[in-house]
């Protein structure tokens, strides 16, 4: 099979279903090139402290999160059944307590930039300065205040982390002006969410003194 | 008290490279020299306490042993949810260092009161809550804390005691009354006013600055019947802990600390103490009228 099939299969095994919901579709084809050819992750190096971090903000609909670490080998593919089930770890929202290779615990909005300011902070105290940390958001999760806390004290203070954005046009009230104008002192990129030569270029891309931001049209 | 925390954790900087600070404008001052000298690790966010518990979480799941600290009602109220799923459900730990209680800011209003961060951490799992009564007592406290990966807070206070006790878990026998006598525990800086409150009354008086975990066995071997918990925070948080430490010993316990209704008058921290009982002879009446109805 195709890596595209591979995931197709995975997916159509979390959710029974060929058609898959937006909320998990937007994500997949990020997270593929994150993990296929960005972060310096495997299922062996997950507990290493200067691996790269990936942190899924937008906790909702995981199904392409779980069909990714599984196709890379991060669960076991017989996870994908029964999401949310009794027996499972794998659920409506990923647990990093129940899940080898998930570094945070999200589904409640507005979390993940807040610990990912916190990780690379933590990264550069222990002089691991290599270490990349990517934190994946939603367009509408931007609604959250305490998103802007992280966003101005990451630029204020010139921190070398990588925001990602989905944006599916899926916030009530929009944002004006476009989501990069929402990040004042990141460096930009704006690329085509299924496009995973523009996606890849635009993740490897990274200024050691900025933050930097990718918006993923999708 | 707080002096000694900034003393503390200074040192500990030093002398520990896991240890980190995480401010939010409050007290940053203070720990200017500490920022210059270890700039990765003393880091002040601005007024944005949810990031402040966002970064402490992160810090932890890095390995490092975040200390965090602003006032109670932004440390505690404010970044509850953060506290919840920032370090809890990410199984991650840090220090809260809190500094205002429930009416150190008698004439700063309401805004900056907490009179129920030790209620809110009760719904949490895992914390532990010290309290101290004297600034003596604050060192050994955080210096155990930073040994640890577990969540722990430390909720310090210009009301203070006029001595340190021992800084261990259990609770400690102040001034024994006869055997079977009455168990009044004062927690942190309530100490003093119970020793006062109490003076010539045949009560035994204890005391802790750790009230989570409360001392349940040291409870159960104290009391014979009647039990007083004097909080400086919320009267009766403490009482679902008291009940079930005692759930198989008849007994009659009364639980006194700061009342549930808003204080809307400025003032000084005793004129608060005054309006919610917890002054010594408001705590006398409050004692002997529980102990002896007839009285």
């Amino acid at each position: 099979m195709t890596v595209t099939a591979t995931i197709e299969h995975m997916l159509t095994r979390i959710t029974g279903d060929e058609k898959h919901s937006p909320s998990a579709n937007s994500t997949l084809d990020v997270l593929w090139v994150l993990y296929d050819r960005i972060l310096r992750i495997t299922p062996e190096t997950v507990d290493d402290p200067d691996r790269d971090r990936f942190l899924l903000s937008k906790g909702h609909g995981p199904a392409a999160y779980y069909a990714v670490l599984a196709a890379k080998g991060f669960i076991p593919e017989e996870w994908l059944d029964g999401l949310g089930t009794r027996m499972n770890h794998l659920g409506g929202h990923p647990d990093r307590v129940l899940v080898p290779g998930v570094e945070v615990g999200t589904g409640s909005l507005g979390h993940g930039l807040g610990l990912a300011v916190g990780t690379v902070l933590g990264l550069r105290a222990q002089g691991f300065v290599d270490s990349r940390v990517f934190v994946l958001l939603g367009d509408a999760e931007l609604d959250e205040g305490s998103n802007h806390e992280a966003i101005a004290y990451a630029a204020a203070t010139k921190l070398p982390l990588t925001a990602i954005v989905i944006d599916n046009q899926s916030a009530t009230h929009g944002w004006p002006g476009g989501i990069a104008a929402r990040f004042p002192g990141f460096t930009t990129a704006i690329v085509d969410g299924r496009d995973h030569r523009a996606i890849e270029l635009a993740l490897a891309d990274r200024d050691r003194d900025r933050p930097h931001l990718v918006v993923a049209a999708v | 008290m707080r002096d000694t925390f900034v003393a503390t954790t200074t040192a500990l900087l030093e002398e520990d490279p896991r240890t980190a600070i995480v401010l939010a404008d409050i007290s940053a001052d203070a720990f200017l020299p500490a920022m210059r000298r270890h700039p990765d690790r003393v880091l002040n966010v601005g007024i944005r306490e949810q990031l402040m518990a966002g970064v402490a979480g992160g810090l932890a799941l890095t390995g490092m042993r975040p200390f965090l600290h602003s006032y109670a009602p932004f440390l505690v109220d404010r970044a509850y949810e953060q506290l919840k799923l920032d370090l809890g459900h990410q199984d991650a730990g840090a220090v809260l260092v809190s500094i205002g209680a429930s009416y150190d800011a008698s004439g700063a209003g309401y805004t900056h009161q907490s009179p129920g961060d030790v209620e809110l951490l009760d719904t949490l799992e895992g914390w532990t809550v010290h309290v101290p009564g004297h600034p003596d007592e604050v060192p050994a406290l955080l210096r155990a804390a930073a040994r640890t990966d577990d969540r722990v807070y430390v909720r310090l206070s210009s009301q203070e005691n006029t001595r340190a006790y021992d800084t261990g878990p259990a609770l400690q026998v102040v001034r024994p009354g006869w055997a079977g006598a009455p168990v009044v525990v004062a927690v942190g800086p309530m100490l003093d006013p119970v020793l006062a409150a109490t003076d010539g009354l045949d009560v035994t008086v204890a005391y802790t600055l750790t009230p989570r975990p409360l001392d349940t066995a040291g409870l159960r071997r104290l009391v014979s019947r009647d039990v007083v918990l004097v909080e400086p925070y919320l009267s009766g948080t403490s009482s679902r802990q008291v009940a079930d430490a005692l759930r198989d010993i008849p007994h009659r316990s009364l639980h006194l600390g700061v009342g549930r209704t808003e204080i809307r008058h400025y003032g000084t921290p005793a004129d608060h103490a005054r309006t919610h009982g917890l002054d010594p002879a408001s705590l006398r009446a409050s004692i002997t009228g529980f102990l002896d109805p007839r009285v």
